[in-house]
């Protein structure tokens, strides 16, 4: 039969998340540390405000780029957290979560057989969304030693005159892996020579544990050369109000907007007036659930240090990615027995690229009691297994 | 400073951690959790551990009524006399003292509605100092302590997402 459906999405492979979420789907009685999103509900006064502007018939459009008013509210944001300064008129732009920022960006700045390098492990869209642009993802798998980090060294080995973008990703998912601000210092060098842009996914920007986000655009000579991707879903536990957004030169963000402008018209009205309330009120929520992430955090990692299973440090996000390598099997078939025998759910490492085999994502976006809860079935099957 | 507020609020939101528990969660050593957890109830900043029970669910015979009271001060000791002789009794559960148009307000506990009525006529209506009493029955307790007490929430995320 002749298939209707091109080549180039065929040849996409599906996200190897979905695979596992098909298996857990249908089991019962599963404790799940599988989730990338927040448990927190979003802070009430942020809902109240988007449940106020449906009864004030807010239910139009909004222009391209978003409300001016959120637009500039994100601009004093990143401003005052970051101190990276943006004209909300010309290069602001209000996506549908940190994911289209991600696509459209890349579809604004790839041509057909231009490079893109992805540190990995990444984000499961990456590399189909640098694929669906035309462009040849490079990787470079990333090592537990540097701490998920990426090096100079590196970054030098995979550039070659193709390369166009590095698609940059801290603090981290899936390994909670941060860089700090001497870690980006010691790669802007290459970038700028190289003449490379940055698309920088900081969408947990607000959610690190040792020393406050810094923002590669903040530092000499990259603001011109770097993308910002970032959005609500992380910091306001706002996952499915589908709202993000993108900073970035006037040049560059013209073309987004015109992406943006004909694939999805505007971002959702009402997600937009709860965000301009999280902007300008919800320090404090960000703070308490950050502090609540940071404990368990140190008990996730304390626990599991004491079962032997060995985890660098993350500072970052709401994630750790501890090495199971000495159990003698691959990260799924450890992440699918642990399923089976003790209905705990992880994410197996290798659905974040290859490099991710030999590890396991666990979330910690669950309560100290769900997590003991967990740890305590994880612990006899680490039993069984040794 | 910094560490004592940090585990009270722990404490505050679940007292069945350990202080074990507690040092990791915050990143310092055991025995320093244990002496500032000491300290702490040394000094009645921690004054107790109760469990929050929702009783209405174990069909308990109990009633629960705000007690708004209006009272003379006495010369001297102020509230403070009039406050004392009313915390004594095992039915008065809280008791502060308020701004505005009362100056009490008492929460007492009993079995029947009969029983609280009994006990804020000749009680507390009897004191010399109170002027008066006005009493309200409470009929759902939704939030106590800072916790929904009505249903627990399900966990509406999918078990697996990027």
């Amino acid at each position: 039969m002749k298939s209707y459906v091109t080549d180039k999405v065929k040849q996409i492979k599906p996200s190897g998340i979905r695979k596992f979420f098909d298996i857990v789907n249908d089991m019962p009685d599963i404790i799940s540390l599988g989730v990338g999103e927040p448990d927190f509900d979003t802070p009430w006064h942020i809902r109240e405000e988007g449940i106020r502007s449906l009864k004030a018939g807010k239910t139009f459009y909004t222009s391209n780029a978003g409300l001016m008013e959120l637009r500039k509210e994100i601009a004093i944001f990143n401003e005052r957290k970051y101190g990276i300064s943006y004209d909300p008129v010309h290069e602001i732009l209000v996506t549908v979560g940190g994911s289209e920022a991600i696509d459209i960006a890349l579809r604004a700045l790839v041509e057909p057989g231009d490079e893109v390098i992805i540190p990995e492990p990444a984000f499961v869209s990456y590399v189909p969304c640098v694929q669906l642009a035309g462009g040849e993802p490079v990787i470079i798998p990333l090592k537990e030693e540097n701490q998920f980090r990426l090096k100079p060294e590196e970054l030098k080995q995979a550039l070659s005159p193709k390369t166009k973008v590095i698609l940059l990703s801290y603090p981290n998912n899936p390994t909670g892996a941060v860089m700090e601000k001497e870690d980006l210092e010691a790669i802007t060098d290459i970038l700028i020579e190289r003449d490379i842009v940055v698309i920088s996914d900081e969408i947990y920007s607000e959610l690190t544990y040792k020393s406050p986000h810094v923002s590669i655009a903040s530092l000499p000579g990259m603001r011109e050369r770097t993308i910002v991707i970032n959005g609500f879903s992380k910091a306001y536990a706002m996952t499915g109000w589908r709202l993000g957004y993108a900073l970035a030169s006037a040049e560059i963000m013209e073309q987004m907007i015109k992406l943006h402008q004909f694939a999805l018209m505007c971002s959702p009205t009402s997600s937009q007036y709860a965000a301009i309330r999280a902007l300008k009120y919800g320090d404090e929520d960000v703070e308490l659930m950050r502090s609540a992430y940071d404990q368990r955090r140190r008990f996730l990692l304390h626990e599991l240090g004491k079962m032997g299973i060995p985890c660098f440090e993350p500072y970052g996000a709401f994630y750790i990615f501890p090495n199971i390598s000495q159990f003698h099997m691959s990260s799924e078939e450890f992440a699918t027995e642990l399923i089976h025998r003790q209905k705990v759910a992880v994410v197996p490492g290798d659905a974040f690229g290859d490099c991710g085999e030999g590890f396991v994502r666990i979330s910690y976006a669950y309560s100290i009691e769900e997590l003991k809860v967990a740890l305590e079935r994880i612990e006899r099957f680490i039993r069984e297994l040794r | 400073m910094q560490i004592r507020k940090e585990v009270l609020r722990i404490l505050e939101r679940n007292s069945r951690l350990t202080p074990g528990e507690i040092a990791v969660m915050i990143g310092e050593d055991e025995e320093k959790i244990k002496k500032v957890i000491e300290q702490l109830e040394q000094e009645q900043v921690i004054c107790g551990y109760h469990t929050l029970i929702n009783w209405d669910k174990e069909e308990a015979e109990m009633v629960t009524a705000l007690v708004e009271l209006k009272v003379t001060p006495q010369s001297g000791d102020g509230y403070n006399k009039i406050a004392e002789a009313i915390y004594q009794y095992p039915q008065v559960e809280t008791l502060n003292l308020m701004s505005g148009a009362y100056d009490f307000l008492v929460r007492l506990r009993g079995k029947t509605i009969k029983d609280i009525s009994l006990f804020v006529s000749e009680n507390l209506a009897s004191m010399e100092e109170v002027q008066s009493t006005a009493t309200y029955f409470i009929l759902t307790k939704y939030k106590e302590q800072g916790v929904t007490m009505i249903k627990k929430k399900q966990d509406e995320r999918m078990v697996i997402t990027p």
